[in-house]
């Protein structure tokens, strides 16, 4: 290119354009195909959902959201998003702090073991709970068996007549498991580009563990974790093929938001599925919209960063 | 030395146990119940290969068109000013964010005989709810950001100059779009590739509302298992289980190869 600048530097740039960049024609073209595939694929089932839950109207679809049924199926997402959603945070934070800020054998390991959850189908990622806790399971072949293992727990489990297959709690755990990688996987690149120099600045300048941590590392990576707070979130609100493994389907106590809409949708109930999974759509659209938010905030700090 | 190390590894290794490892022994822990005769009875029966053919074909065949217009959509994002273009961004990761069950019956609806797109096909005699194309489109739908978001910072971050260089060199926009830009992408494009495959061979919620669902014609692997269990049959159900979860461990280490050889294209600079 040297040549090119010393020779012509007057035309330069136009030649430098022309060389690396193609005909208009061919760029409306791929750009009027990206748009097409897009639209077809993403943004038309997008907008049927919401056309399809207001086909019978404003009043339809307030009277199916507030039935019991749906009513005890939004409480029961809320519940099971509620508990698996800080633990997952916790768990991140911790994994991307031991992975980030030390050097120790095996770390690639871990790493590939955090992501287990995310090339698991989510069928199996079900059946794992019943193969433990299910009557035919682990710790439910205790009455049936001559050497149950862990035999505290599955007695207890069994004087407690404490129910987790086909109850609350597994659907619980089954949320826990599809949501186990998402703050962690955000956590750790983002961790790993700031280094421990900062940290290793507040420990010389004489704060302790968690001062640290609380002035020096969150405020650092609160995007971040807001970022995977908000995927974990989504995934486990949204969840269906696990807890539908786990789940047992029984109307107004072991039913989430999805597994309602499948109801809704197996009993010919198209307008009410669609108005219940609507819910769905819209937070699919917050999810999005924080993102985009999140990944404006954090490009704005880099600038300020490279540009004070 | 910064403190919590063993506090911090302590806790990931114990909860990382608590929730994925054991749990996951159980699966294993349960097939090694059955007798070598009765697995291979099981994970070779007709109805498994016909929902084999099913997950593996449609999975394929999907993970290739997206492979292609993620490319595609990626190139665009990255190389072209357009109105609009923020939101496209942004859309594309839809499919992560969109719960697979609501997928699922927006896509059977739309695809119905009825539907905005089915209505449009069925008088070229193309029906796509209810068939294997339909669990094509299901699987297409669900994997479209994987490609995107691998190749997009890849293109971000190629370096101008090469195909300056190319293009001085007397190559001609195609040809260096061929041999100078597409080599370099290749292994984000592979990752991409594996990603969308990967997730497709598990996807249940999606496929379970546009496909039929018969056996031996629309069962999916994932499906096969649900009616296993359905029925208690538990130790069918976890055999078909043990071969997904070690296809799903070998491609886990082909992506993770891919990664590797990827990141090592990208520091050759």
């Amino acid at each position: 290119m040297q040549t090119v600048a010393t020779l012509a530097p007057a035309k330069g740039h136009t030649v430098r354009r022309r060389s690396t960049s193609e005909p208009a024609w061919v760029r409306w073209m791929l750009i009027s195909a990206a748009l097409v595939f897009l639209a077809l694929f993403l943004v038309l089932p997008l907008i049927s959902v919401f056309v399809q839950a207001f086909a019978k109207g404003f009043d339809f679809y307030i009277k199916t959201l507030s039935e019991p049924n749906a009513l005890s199926a939004i409480k029961l997402t809320l519940i099971a998003a509620g508990i698996s959603v800080p633990l997952n945070c916790v768990f991140g934070v911790a994994a991307a702090w031991a992975i980030t800020k030390f050097n120790f054998r095996g770390k690639n390991v871990l790493l590939t073991l955090i992501d287990l959850p995310f090339s698991i189908s989510p069928v199996i990622s079900g059946l794992v709970w019943v193969l433990v806790f299910g009557t035919q399971g682990w710790l439910g072949l205790y009455e049936n068996s001559d050497h149950p293992a862990l035999p505290w727990l599955a007695k207890w489990l069994n004087d407690e007549d404490f129910q987790i297959i086909f109850a609350v709690p597994g659907i619980v755990l089954a949320t826990i498991f599809v949501t186990f990688p998402f703050v962690a996987r955000e956590l750790i690149p983002l961790m790993q580009a700031q280094g421990r120099v900062e940290e290793e600045a507040a420990r010389v300048l004489g704060a302790n563990g968690w001062q640290t941590f609380w002035r020096v590392t969150l405020p650092n990576i609160k995007w971040g974790l807001l970022y995977g707070v908000i995927l974990c979130n989504a995934r486990a609100m949204g969840e269906f093929g696990a807890v539908s493994v786990v789940s047992g389907h029984i109307r107004g106590k072991t039913n989430t938001i999805p597994l309602h809409v499948e109801i809704l949708y197996n009993e010919y109930n198209f307008t009410g599925a669609f108005a219940v999974a609507s819910l769905l759509a819209l937070l699919a659209l917050v999810t999005l919209g924080v993102k985009s938010w999140v990944e404006f905030k954090t490009a704005s700090l880099v600038d300020q960063q490279e540009n004070p | 030395m910064l403190p919590g190390f063993k506090l911090s590894l302590g806790y990931t290794l114990f909860y990382l146990s608590l929730i994925v490892l054991i749990p996951l022994a159980a699966v294993f822990w349960k097939a090694s119940s059955l007798t070598w005769a009765q697995f291979i009875h099981t994970v070779t029966s007709p109805q498994a290969f016909a929902a084999y053919r099913l997950t593996f074909g449609a999975s394929f065949c999907a993970a290739a068109v997206n492979a292609f217009f993620g490319l595609l959509v990626a190139w665009v994002l990255v190389r072209y000013n357009f109105s609009g273009k923020k939101l496209l961004d942004a859309i594309v990761d839809l499919p992560f964010a969109l719960p697979t069950a609501v997928a699922g019956i927006t896509l059977a609806a739309i695809y119905s005989e009825h539907g905005w797109i089915g209505m449009w096909l069925k008088p070229l005699g193309i029906k796509v709810a209810f068939t294997p194309l339909g669990v094509f489109v299901a699987l297409t739908f669900i994997g479209l950001p994987f490609v995107v978001r691998t190749v997009q910072p890849v293109l971000e971050d190629l370096d101008p100059e090469i195909e300056e260089a190319s293009a001085s060199l007397g190559a001609n926009r195609w040809q260096t779009f061929w041999r100078v830009i597409l080599p370099t992408v290749r292994p984000a494009l592979l990752t991409g590739f594996a990603l969308a495959f990967a997730r497709a061979l598990g996807e249940y919620g999606s496929v379970v509302f546009i496909s039929s669902n018969i056996p031996m014609k629309g069962q999916i692997v994932p499906l096969l298992i649900m009616s296993e269990l359905d029925s208690f049959h538990y130790g069918e159900a976890t055999a078909l289980a043990v071969v997904m979860l070690l296809i799903s461990f070998a491609l886990l280490l082909t992506i993770n190869v891919l990664q590797w050889w990827s990141s090592r294209f990208q520091g050759q600079e």
